[in-house]
């Protein structure tokens, strides 16, 4: 029997619904409206959380929506993809007793009444006459466009993919966040007067002596490198996870899903891929990981949703080979694994026990085990801390003039959306400070 | 377990809860169907005068998506014609002997027309006559309901014509809308009438419609006051009930009150009884809910008099009336302090926020580490669960410096969370009738009130 046909649209369409407004309502009626509220706190762009769930509650959703602006340009984004678990819900003071209010998902319908009513932010300051480029519109390059745009600097994104967005456009999965709703993001940004130049590569098409030139600053936020290289025969015949990722979120109808397919990694990228795989029509997925599922690199509601899904784990596994036949893959040689002594990580380290090879049969291998660090080569003299670009507090490289923020720059806690947009906010204050006036009190709108 | 049956001035029901004239007891069938379901009695949809009624005559007001905590009305007397009312009105008492029926009137300010209405009523054979002196709309523009309730005279004149013809018990039931609620009692009292019912509905206005700008409800572009009932107003029933209860003209005549005012649970049920009431009367939590309950108010009235040992609503009736008084008889030597229980508090600052910004500013947020920190005082780089959830500031009372406002008590969201603590003040109790009797001064002069605070020890901060 033929299997039924899958329309991908359906199978990776965004996983939450929206509220009703009537649910948005009684959700924001049970949140107690805190003082100095711990959501607050830990959302790493400080949203007035209660104050923009008491607007949903009296029906003031424009103000609701311009409160989650004022700390966060990227709330659609953010909405979605945040940790809301680890993040602001985590913090919620009815946690204990009862369920955390449904911050992420509030924030959401404050942000879509935004979009359906172009109920977007303004610029109130006035030009100040200077420029800055910001290289990647990634979220971090995007927030810090759109904070210096509010802050009345002109302000040019260079972005050498073909569209805006960055990780929130090809690389979250379309169940979490559709490719649309970052692409509307960016139009926003450009609607503060932000110029957005895409398909222009830094270092290729533009040089950093020539953008020291034009512009008062230059702001990297270049993101992470390539997935690494597992350096086992047969890895050509093994899909990028990062690409894969990619493909269903801009011609999913094209993406090819093996029938039985191998996923080498433990992360949220990982997951994503085990996901989209399985939605678009795999039979079977496995996820195969060095470690135990105490040392997997992705939150914890991320393994839950993927035991959920049917995905199938193989831990202590370390791959050694792709088995090859003229039609692609067909399997997947790991050794067993024992964990040792701690490593440089903290978790125990992956030993490889000799001749403990077995065969995970497969047709489709995907690999998602991180991303090497940035490609720096096009910056001369910058200076780096682990591989990372080493800044000071202002976000300010070793190279004058020149700042970063973002992946590019984390090289220790945890990179996401929220982070990159909050390190989007501080260096175009800290820009500002420093273009305008060291004691000008700021001008944030 | 509990005896709940009552006799009212001689009306007697398996228990004391009576559905309140309105729209519940507008026909025979609704209220068939409320006695089948435990109602111990009904005061009949008032009738009386002919009227007409008009759409959109229900207004409300909800608190967030709490719906109804109060109904707001301008439906006026029972539109149906009276033959129709008065033979159901036989057809109910025939069907239940053992329930109370109680019609409620309301004719012109004519000794005839009363003397009709009565002997009317009598001849249905119902238990009593309730005199509707309360309804504050068109009722009242017609010179009938509250535009009598408000006029003590007119309250005594027509109790007096009602009791020269009445043979069964007549009960007066009085407007809130008036300065000094006493006065109308009274002259139901000095009139003869047999028991008192209070209280009527509330003059208000619900709302105003933000994307019409007409009045809510509409009433084809027009609006007005209507009468206001159900769980908001129950404070103010209480306190006029209380009125009564206190008065000492109403409480010798012995005069028993059918209590009314936003009753919807039994703890409402027993607080009206514990004020005086020794009937009580229901309408908008049936309106919100059906008849259905009223088993629960039978039910959790019945334990709780259990547990607490009365055996019979009589022993309930005016039980805490001794501990209504006055601010001049309050002890100003009393002294609690507000205590927070760190092991059940969420740190919702509600409580900081309340006692900072609109009372005493005596509750500090205290870190980790014991010491005093402001709001909002994290690193702007700091973030996540974690962080926010471990280095959150305690928030806690500084005793002395706390007046006992109770305020923080009132908004904090935890069941005991915040308990109000006796402590000893070190002062001889004393109030300010006697300061005002022993030491006048002290209560008319700001110097001499500044030298007994130093004397006894009250620092003011």
């Amino acid at each position: 029997m033929e299997p039924a046909r899958i329309d991908p649209g359906k199978a990776l369409q965004e996983l939450v619904p929206p509220l009703t407004a009537h649910a948005a309502a009684v959700e924001a009626d049970r949140c107690l409206y805190c003082y100095d509220a711990p959501c607050t706190h830990a959302c790493p762009t400080h949203i007035d959380i209660p104050r923009f769930i008491k607007k949903i509650a009296t029906d003031n959703l424009r103000g609701s929506a311009e409160t989650i602006f004022a700390s966060n340009l990227l709330g659609a984004t953010c909405a979605r993809v945040c940790p809301v678990q680890e993040l602001c819900e985590g913090a919620c003071v009815l946690g204990a007793d009862h369920k955390p209010i449904a911050i992420g998902r509030l924030q959401r319908f404050a942000m879509d009444y935004a979009r359906e009513h172009r109920s977007y932010p303004v610029v109130k300051a006035k030009p100040t006459g200077k420029s800055i480029a910001v290289i990647g519109a990634g979220p971090a390059g995007l927030s810090c466009a759109g904070e210096l745009a509010r802050l009345g600097h002109k302000t040019t994104v260079f972005e050498k993919r073909e569209m805006p967005g960055g990780l929130s456009t090809y690389g979250i999965i379309a169940l979490r966040e559709p490719a649309d709703v970052a692409l509307e993001e960016t139009r926003m940004i450009e609607s503060l007067g932000v110029e957005i130049k895409t398909g222009i590569e830094f270092g290729r098409d533009v040089s950093i002596a020539e953008l020291q030139r034009q512009f008062d600053a230059v702001v990297l936020s270049v993101g992470m490198g390539s997935t690494p290289t597992l350096g086992i025969e047969g890895e050509e015949a093994v899909v990028d996870g990062l690409r894969f990722i990619e493909a269903s979120k801009t011609d999913a109808a094209q993406l090819r899903v093996g029938r039985n397919v191998i996923v080498i990694g433990a992360g949220n990228t990982a997951v994503d891929c085990a996901t989209i795989a399985r939605r678009l029509g795999a039979a079977r997925v496995t996820m195969v990981y060095r470690r135990s599922d105490r040392e997997m690199t992705c939150y914890e509601h991320e393994y839950d949703f993927a035991r959920k899904e049917g995905i199938e784990f193989r831990f202590l596994a370390q791959p050694s080979r792709v088995l090859v036949s003229d039609d692609g893959p067909v399997g997947l040689e790991c050794l067993r694994v024992e964990l040792g002594a701690a490593d440089a990580s903290g978790r125990p380290s992956p030993q490889p026990v000799a001749g403990s090879e077995f065969v995970l049969d497969g047709d489709q291998i995907v690999k998602a085990v991180g991303q090497n660090k940035p490609a720096l080569a096009a910056l001369p003299g910058l200076e780096t801390r682990q591989g990372f670009i080493a800044v000071d507090d202002a976000f300010l490289t070793s190279v004058a003039g020149v700042y970063a923020i973002g992946d590019c720059i984390r090289a220790s806690g945890a990179a996401s959306t929220v982070m990159a947009v909050e390190d989007g906010k501080l260096v175009a204050t800290s820009i500002h400070r420093q273009l305008v006036s060291a004691s000008a009190p700021l001008e944030v709108s | 377990m509990a005896d709940l049956r009552i006799n009212f001035a001689g009306i007697k029901s398996p228990n004391p809860f009576w559905l309140a004239s309105a729209p519940p007891t507008n026909s025979g069938a609704q209220i068939h169907k409320a006695f089948e379901a435990g109602w111990g009695g009904a005061v009949w949809k008032t009738i009386g005068a002919p009227v007409l009624n008009v759409s959109n005559r229900y207004g409300a007001w909800h608190q967030g998506r709490q719906r109804m905590l109060a109904i707001n009305n301008v439906e006026l007397i029972s539109d149906r014609p009276i033959e129709i009312n008065l033979r159901e009105i036989a057809e109910v008492k025939r069907a239940w002997p053992d329930r109370a029926v109680i019609v409620s009137a309301m004719v012109d300010s004519k000794p005839e027309a009363w003397r009709e209405i009565v002997e009317r009523i009598e001849d249905t054979g119902a238990d009593g006559i309730e005199l509707n002196y309360g309804c504050p709309h068109g009722m009242s523009e017609r010179g009938m309901g509250s535009a009598i309730g408000q006029v003590p005279e007119y309250c005594e004149r027509i109790t007096r014509w009602v009791m020269e013809a009445a043979t069964i018990p007549v009960m007066v039931k009085l407007t809130p809308n008036i300065t000094n609620i006493v006065l109308p009692a009274r002259a139901g009292v000095a009139a003869g009438a047999n028991a008192l019912s209070l209280i009527n509905t509330i003059n208000s206005i619900v709302g105003v419609d933000l994307d019409t700008l007409e009045l809510t409800p509409s009433i084809g572009g027009k609006g007005g006051h209507g009468g206001y009932a159900g769980p908001a107003v129950k404070p103010i029933a209480l306190n006029m009930l209380a009125a009564l209860g206190t008065d000492e003209v109403v409480s010798k005549s012995g005069i028993p009150i059918s209590g009314m005012g936003g009753i919807a649970t039994w703890q409402d049920a027993a607080q009206f009884l514990l004020l005086g009431a020794s009937s009580l009367q229901v309408c908008t939590a049936v309106m919100h809910y059906g008849f259905r309950i009223v088993e629960d108010l039978c039910d959790g009235l019945s334990n709780w008099m259990d547990e607490k040992g009365f055996k019979t609503i009589g022993e309930v009736t005016g039980h805490s009336l001794h501990r209504v008084s006055e601010f001049k008889n309050l002890d100003l030597s009393y002294r609690a302090v507000a205590r927070i229980d760190q092991a059940k508090c969420i740190k919702c600052n509600l409580c900081y926020v309340a006692c900072n910004d609109t009372a005493h500013q005596c509750i500090d947020l205290i870190s980790a580490q014991g010491a005093v920190v402001a709001p909002h005082s994290y690193d702007v780089r700091s973030n996540g669960r974690r962080e926010a959830v471990e280095t959150r500031p305690q928030p806690q009372v500084r005793e002395p410096d706390c007046v006992g406002c109770r305020l923080c008590y009132n908004v904090c969201p935890v069941d005991e969370c915040i308990a109000m603590v006796e402590v000893d003040s070190g002062r001889n109790a004393v109030t300010w009738s006697e300061l005002a009797q022993g030491q006048t001064p002290v209560t008319e002069d700001w110097e001499a009130m500044k030298d007994y605070r130093r004397q006894v020890g009250i620092d003011i901060h």
